[in-house]
């Protein structure tokens, strides 16, 4: 083969490389692919969008919704049904009042600093119903945390002994859950990505792998939009 | 074997003193080019002024450009002198002049190169050990400033870090609020994996290792913001693990630590439990009660 042929494949090779890791990192910040939820937007009289949205959090995501049942997830309600998005596009300075019920038990905080909500209105949570400045770090099983908006939450566990606790999701509410309430405001236009801080991954080194550790479980987007 | 080139074909002698023109062009040219460049370029060096190690970084920078510049200058003076001097005349089929060892140019190389290196490792221990350079000790520091200390923990993990004040009841905080002019003792520790505190602007960098306690030193100047980022590719969200924080007056900062410890009064008996119950101030962990009861 010719040093000219060679080279000119070479070239074409590396070209080739290019655009696929361009489109690989394009897919990545843009988020395409990822299966978004769109919630109905309200507008309160004050003319400000006013979002609802209701959250699962499980123990175990199940066969019905992931290929990898036994990881713990978040899970959207939309249109009646549960589904597993974890990003979500919200208008810009809205008011989104977050109903979270949990299904899962208690890990505990690693660092107690997280027992305090804060970011959202009242700097409060209603936990079961009843407003709560901090949550026992010991009993969390898990964070709701944007912090790029300050808005950091634990989320109480069902306790070890509760009967009716649920397997795979999505529970029924007649199952042993935790109720949590609590109202935040989108600023300006971006995306801003959320988490969990509670290491929650069961069968991982140290609860940090999995569903930690990919977009669709415990971490997501919101992309608030003008 | 080839035969010697006739007394005809040689070229001709050369008795021009290219080693004395090499050498006073160098010099001249370094003369000019050190302060030049440790002048206009030293100050652009990061991190800047933000700390005091932050300046002795710059100094460390501009040292080290202004010793390797008049190096730059010989090798780029004989580069230039060599193509204009010693390439062979346009159409000449003969050989150049046969190369040489000289022994005295050798020696001359290796001292030279030998004192710059030893100068350099000798200044560096020097900066090192004033007061550790804004990098992390580890847990037993031996170049420690001396006087009182503002102590403050770092805590990284996925992915926020954030900053405990022992000073002031063990108070908690994800922004790290400095006083102005003051001897900082930074106490760096992880609760999961690898991270690295960079402070960008005071010149502090130190790793962020689970059940470790890495000591750095940081000598705060006037009022100003800086960039705190993880440094340590640590998973899903590290690009995300940065904020911003700030050196404020000390009027300000009782200010702030006041409206912290109101904000954050609800989770007080959490965070003041003795070390020994997983509290403030320096358990290297946390392990909440669930962790440990599943071992």
């Amino acid at each position: 083969m010719r040093p000219g042929v060679k080279l000119l494949l070479v070239a074409a090779a590396l070209t080739a490389a290019g655009v696929v890791i361009g489109f690989y990192v394009s897919n990545l910040t843009s988020l395409a692919g990822s299966p978004t939820y769109t919630p109905p937007v309200a507008n309160a009289s004050s003319g400000h969008p006013v979002v609802n949205l209701q959250i699962q959090t499980v123990a175990a995501v199940g066969p019905k919704l992931s290929p990898n049942p036994d990881w713990v997830s978040y899970l959207i309600k939309n249109n009646g049904q549960w589904q597993r998005k974890t990003v979500w596009d919200l208008p810009a300075h809205a008011t989104v009042h977050v109903t979270i019920y949990n299904f899962d038990g208690a890990s505990g905080l690693r660092n107690p600093y997280l027992a305090r909500p804060q970011g959202m209105v009242g700097n409060q949570i209603l936990v079961d119903g009843k407003p709560t400045q901090a949550v026992d770090p010991n009993e969390a099983s898990h964070t709701f945390a944007v912090p790029a908006l300050g808005l950091i939450l634990a989320i109480p566990g069902v306790a070890d002994e509760a009967k009716d606790q649920c397997g795979y999701a999505p529970c029924p509410m007649s199952n042993a859950h935790r109720t949590i309430q609590f109202t935040f405001h989108t600023t300006t236009p971006g995306h801003y990505r959320w988490q969990c801080f509670v290491p929650c991954a069961a069968g991982w080194i140290d609860g940090f792998g999995g569903p930690m550790q990919t977009i669709g479980y415990m971490d997501g987007f919101l992309n608030v939009k003008a | 074997m080839a035969a010697e080139p006739s007394a005809a074909s040689r070229p001709p002698a050369d008795s021009t003193n290219h080693g004395f023109r090499v050498v006073v062009a160098w010099i001249a040219l370094s003369v000019v080019a050190t302060p030049l460049v440790a002048i206009l370029v030293g100050r652009l060096f990061p991190p800047g002024n933000g700390s005091a190690q932050g300046t002795e970084q710059v100094l460390d920078n501009t040292v080290l450009l202004s010793v390797i510049t008049p190096v730059v200058c010989l090798l780029a003076v004989f580069f230039v002198y060599g193509l204009r001097s010693f390439h062979a005349a346009p159409g000449a089929v003969v050989d150049g002049p046969p190369l040489r060892n000289d022994s005295r140019i050798q020696i001359l190389w290796i001292v030279g190169t030998g004192v710059i290196v030893l100068f350099l490792a000798g200044f560096g221990t020097f900066e090192l050990l004033q007061n550790g350079a804004g990098g992390g000790q580890g847990p037993n520091p031996i170049a420690v400033p001396g006087g009182s200390k503002l102590q403050v923990q770092v805590i990284g993990q996925q992915w926020q870090f954030t900053y405990r004040y022992p000073s002031l009841g063990g108070l908690e905080s994800n922004q790290l609020v400095l006083p102005e002019n003051t001897d900082v003792e930074l106490h760096v520790t992880s609760l999961d994996v690898i991270h690295s505190f960079w402070a960008y602007e005071l010149g502090v960098k130190a790793d962020a290792n689970p059940g470790s306690d890495n000591v750095a030193f940081v000598e705060t100047k006037g009022p100003e913001t800086f960039h705190v980022r993880c440094a340590e590719l640590c998973g899903l969200w590290h690009g995300y693990m940065y904020n911003n924080g700030r050196v404020v007056s000390s009027a300000q900062f009782q200010s702030w630590a006041s409206q912290q410890k109101k904000l954050y009064a609800a989770i007080a008996p959490f965070m003041n439990k003795s070390p020994a119950d997983g509290g403030a101030p320096y358990s290297k962990t946390y392990l909440p009660l669930p962790s440990e009861r599943a071992g």
